[in-house]
């Protein structure tokens, strides 16, 4: 026995396993109907690849992948293409999606099958071929391509395989009663996969719940050196992370895949597929759902086409329609329900619960949260799911975030024991969505905010460009300007000073025209005026300034010798001044004389 | 068909609220049977009249708030609040004291802080801090002679009598100083030796008190054990105030020695069904240590170097104040992670 590791946290739900463990798996038969929703998987949907009226047979590929990550689906039994169409799927939303509706013939007809005698002679990657193309993804729950999950990363090396039959959730007993019967095609599946992988370890985990499967199991490993591991029963021991680290005592990392820790997690009914599609050919067309809950008479473990009805495998376990409570897909921890009867099981349906009202019943009212921390106990993550809780309610998404509420797994532990019957994982379930919402408008946002800056530096660049064109363009110009200036002054240099010669003679002419102009204009005035004078002589006005004149002159000529007794400063001045009025007196004197001379002589020729 | 649609887990198997709170007060009930051996009918009345107070006031605040009475009042919250402040205050407490206590507590710490969940504070203690501050007198002076009921305690009826008339000093025969008070008042002038002698010691020990705090002890554990409760936050009380004890009080002529500091007072009541009030406690693993530490180091502070003689009151509510932050500090590694995120977002990610 290996060394084993506990997580921490954990609950122990009452199992009711025993109702659906009582007898062997059966077939579910043919019902009237199929509907084979094009996406059972994670991944790009797959295209129908017949057309309505289509006779198909056992085993055909019906829809296949033409692009992206993706599994085809095959016709589960012979018969007629019905329909393409949307009808309803199982999703917790209740939501419809692309179908192929397939009416069964009864013939139950195969198609041509091509088994591999020995896989070990093909090539890794063509294995993995043929498990892609036998429509296998995984059936635990997330249905990842199973050809994709076992192709790591090329730089991740498994060392452990470990295949997953922990089987925790309550009522669910499809992998054990599978192990239980089929223990021999389970290993057969997981060599293929740990010959593709060549792991170093090869484990498969099982609760001490079931100890005939184990018993099963360690038979058929028997000469191998598979691990049979029997670990405690504790919900959620069947959680990939959490079985990783119960077996090898390693944490998958926050935000990355088992691979980086070189440990790969497989599923008990994916290793059946596996085997059955490299063996005997057969493509993924079935699978062990658990059919359970008190509302059903036989309950148990049947072997399931896929596409068939919910409606009809519940008659097949004698349902009481008027018991059903809650019908619930999956367990009764992590499980979804459903609206309605018609949905189809598909490749990850694991079990379906026809729930009495006192069987699960519904939760009392909510209550406040009194911080006891039952949640945190039991939280197989170490999370705080008090404080995710207030800060989900309270909208602070970046608080819960930072307490890594996207390292919740949603297994529903907390919710179990609150004691204030609080929905935790809806309120966790309602923050991750909308911080994803608020994620991608970021993303946008950033998108946008993006472009727009790279529009506007497109933008600023080209009116850049075009000033600097424009700026070029004046350069260029101006320095043909100076260059034809230059050419000019060094081709005619003396020519030009001609020029300028010339233009200023111009210019003086042009002075000197002017200048003519004005004063013969003067001239005629001042003849008008001397005739004036020569009409009229004013003797007496002339020798009243005459005596103005004298008696200023004198006046002058006081104030003169005053200030030179004075010794003053304004001697000089009063001597220019003096000088001045002798003229005027002078002039005056003359003008008189003048004046006197005219009159004596003009007066007859002007009579 | 129209089935019923409920997002998972659609098993549950909780212990509701109000059978937790049935529990506290079951795990109570030791403590308060022998705290009516020792001191007579006090505390048993002073809780009843507590718890009664309490649901009427609980039930007028939520008429008030518009919410609904009989659903939340069967929550029991109230109840605990009310045989908190009823086995904490003196047994012959007026009754309009512990009717201020019980109020305050319900109507002031609870709901107007918002109810259940919400409140920053230890209800019951705030309730209990007021009055004392408040009266001092009235609750220091009305505790209870050690005397066992069957010999000598004062009888039903009288202990009844002297609770309702309201008088702030109970008869003086009756009572007696706590042996924390005692002890704290008397060693700074004599040898503990003198001070022992006192008759509120007994033989040497808190005569009553011990049996008292054992049967807390005894109903904590159980709290323990039926997951009511974690062992972090009483563990790290007493321990706190045991290694505060040893390091600083080892002198019995000077400081009050560790029996008395575990056995006397409101240690193992404070430790195991106050301090572990979640609602006002820090919450992971490590915060519930470092919070229950607090706890201990500031009972020794106020009982050695403080005015009170007791101190589970001011050293839960002073915790109280820095339970957010003690959780924003030590919130438990994540699967995956490195270590944990400590601190406010945007700031130490790791």
């Amino acid at each position: 026995m290996s060394q084993l590791w506990d997580f921490s946290g954990g609950i122990h739900p009452a199992e009711h396993k025993q109702i659906s463990t009582g007898r062997p798996i059966q077939a579910s038969g043919i019902p009237r109907q199929l509907m084979l929703p094009l996406q059972q998987h994670i991944g790009e949907p797959a295209e129908p690849i017949v057309k309505v009226g289509d006779r198909v047979l056992k085993g055909q590929k019906i829809a296949d992948i033409s692009h992206g990550m993706g599994v085809p689906v095959h016709a589960p039994t012979s018969g007629i293409i019905e329909g393409i169409g949307d009808y309803p799927v199982p999703h917790p939303s209740g939501m419809t999606d692309a179908c192929i509706v397939l009416t069964p013939d009864g013939q139950d007809e195969w198609c041509k099958l091509y088994p591999i005698s020995d896989y070990r002679k093909l090539d890794r990657n063509q294995v993995l071929e043929i498990i892609q193309s036998g429509g296998i993804s995984g059936m635990g729950g997330a249905g990842f391509p199973t050809n994709i999950k076992l192709k790591p990363p090329r730089d991740r090396k498994i060392d452990t395989l470990i295949l997953n039959g922990a089987e925790c959730e309550p009522y669910i007993t499809a992998d054990d009663m599978t192990m239980r019967e089929r223990a021999d095609d389970v290993v057969a599946g997981l060599k293929v996969m740990a010959w593709v992988l060549r792991p170093e370890r090869c484990v498969i985990g099982i609760e001490d719940n079931k100890p005939e499967a184990a018993t099963a199991l360690l038979e058929a490993c028997q000469g191998t050196n598979i691990e049979i591991t029997v670990i405690p029963t504790k919900y959620p021991s069947g959680g990939e992370k959490q079985l990783i680290e119960i077996l090898t005592g390693k944490e998958v990392p926050s935000g990355g895949i088992p691979a980086d820790i070189g440990v790969m997690c497989q599923n008990i009914g994916t290793a059946i597929a596996v085997g059955q599609v490299v063996f005997q050919g057969t493509p993924l067309i079935s699978r062990t759902v658990t059919v359970t809950g008190d509302a059903v008479q036989n309950p148990g473990n049947f072997d399931v086409l896929l596409g068939t009805p919910v409606d009809y495998l519940l008659e097949q376990a004698g349902v009481q329609p008027d018991q059903i409570n809650r019908l619930v897909l999956g367990g009764p921890m992590m499980g979804y329900t459903l609206t309605t009867t018609a949905v189809p099981v598909i490749k990850t349906s694991n079990c379906i619960i026809a729930a009495t009202a006192d069987e699960l019943p519904e939760p009392p009212p909510e209550q406040a949260c009194i911080r006891c921390g039952q949640c945190a106990e039991v939280c197989p993550m170490e999370l705080l799911p008090q404080q995710l809780f207030w800060h989900a309610k309270a909208t602070e998404f970046e608080k819960a975030e930072h307490l890594n509420l996207f390292d919740c797994i949603e297994c529903g532990a907390c919710s179990y024991v609150c004691p204030s019957s609080i929905p935790l994982v809806q309120y966790y379930r309602y923050a991750k969505g909308e911080i994803r919402v608020q994620r991608a408008e970021q993303l946008k946002a950033d998108r946008a905010r993006e472009r727009f800056e790279a529009r506007q530096e497109r933008l600023d660049r080209e009116q850049q460009e075009k000033d600097l064109r424009r700026k070029e363009r004046a350069n260029a110009a101006a320095q043909a300007q100076a260059k034809k200036k230059a050419e000019a002054q060094s081709a005619s240099a003396n020519g030009e000073a001609m020029n300028e010669r010339a233009a200023r003679s111009a210019l003086v002419e042009q002075a000197l025209a002017r200048k003519k102009a004005s004063t013969e204009a003067a001239k005629a005035q001042s003849g008008a005026l001397a005739e004036t004078a020569q009409e009229k002589p004013d003797i007496g006005t002339l020798e009243k300034q005459l005596a103005q004149t004298q008696a200023k002159l004198e006046s002058m000529q006081t104030m003169l010798e005053e200030a030179k007794a004075q010794q003053a400063d304004n001697v000089e001045k009063l001597e220019r001044a003096v000088s001045k009025n002798y003229d005027r007196v002078k002039r005056a004197e003359s003008a008189l004389a003048d004046a006197r001379k005219t009159l004596a002589t003009a007066p007859q020729s002007t009579e | 068909m129209a089935f019923v649609q409920q997002s998972s887990p659609h098993a549950h198997n909780a212990r509701p609220t109000s059978k937790v709170m049935l529990w506290v007060m079951l795990a109570a009930l030791p403590g308060l049977l022998v705290q009516t051996l020792f001191f007579g009918w006090g505390n048993l009345i002073n809780v009843v009249w507590c718890i009664a107070i309490a649901m009427a006031s609980e039930a007028g605040i939520l008429k008030l708030r518009g919410k609904p009475v009989t659903f939340i009042l069967k929550d029991n919250t109230a109840a605990v609040t009310g045989l908190l402040l009823g086995l904490s205050l003196p047994q012959f407490v007026p009754f309009w004291v512990s009717a201020v206590a019980v109020v305050s507590a319900i109507v002031i710490a609870k709901q107007l802080y918002g109810g259940l969940g919400s409140n920053p504070f230890n209800p019951a203690m705030v309730g209990y801090a007021l009055v004392l501050i408040s009266f001092p007198v009235a609750m220091t002076t009305n505790w209870a002679e050690p005397a066992l009921l069957w010999n000598s305690a004062p009888g039903f009826g009288n202990t009844l009598a002297a609770i309702a008339s309201g008088q702030q000093t109970a008869v003086d025969g009756w009572t007696m100083a706590t042996p924390l008070d005692e002890y704290k008042h008397k060693i700074a002038t004599h040898t503990a030796a003198e001070v022992l002698v006192h008759p509120t010691f007994g033989n040497g020990f808190a005569k009553g008190w011990e049996w008292v705090n054992a049967a807390f002890l005894l109903g904590g554990l159980v709290l323990i054990g039926l997951r009511i409760i974690t062992w972090h936050i009483p563990v790290a009380v007493l321990g706190a105030l045991i290694t505060m004890s040893l390091a600083f009080g080892s002198n019995a002529d000077q400081y009050a020695p560790l029996s008395l500091h575990l056995l006397a007072g409101g240690t193992m009541l404070g430790a195991f069904f106050i301090a572990t009030d979640p609602v006002s406690a820090a919450t992971s693993h490590q915060g519930k240590l470092i919070y229950g530490a607090g706890i201990g180091v500031l009972i020794y502070l106020i009982r050695s170097w403080g005015n009170y003689p007791d101190a589970v009151a001011f050293s839960v509510l002073l915790m109280n104040f820095a339970a957010p932050f003690i959780d924003h500090y030590t919130p438990p590694r994540t699967y995956g992670h490195h270590k944990a995120r400590r601190g406010l977002p945007g700031r130490g990610r790791s």
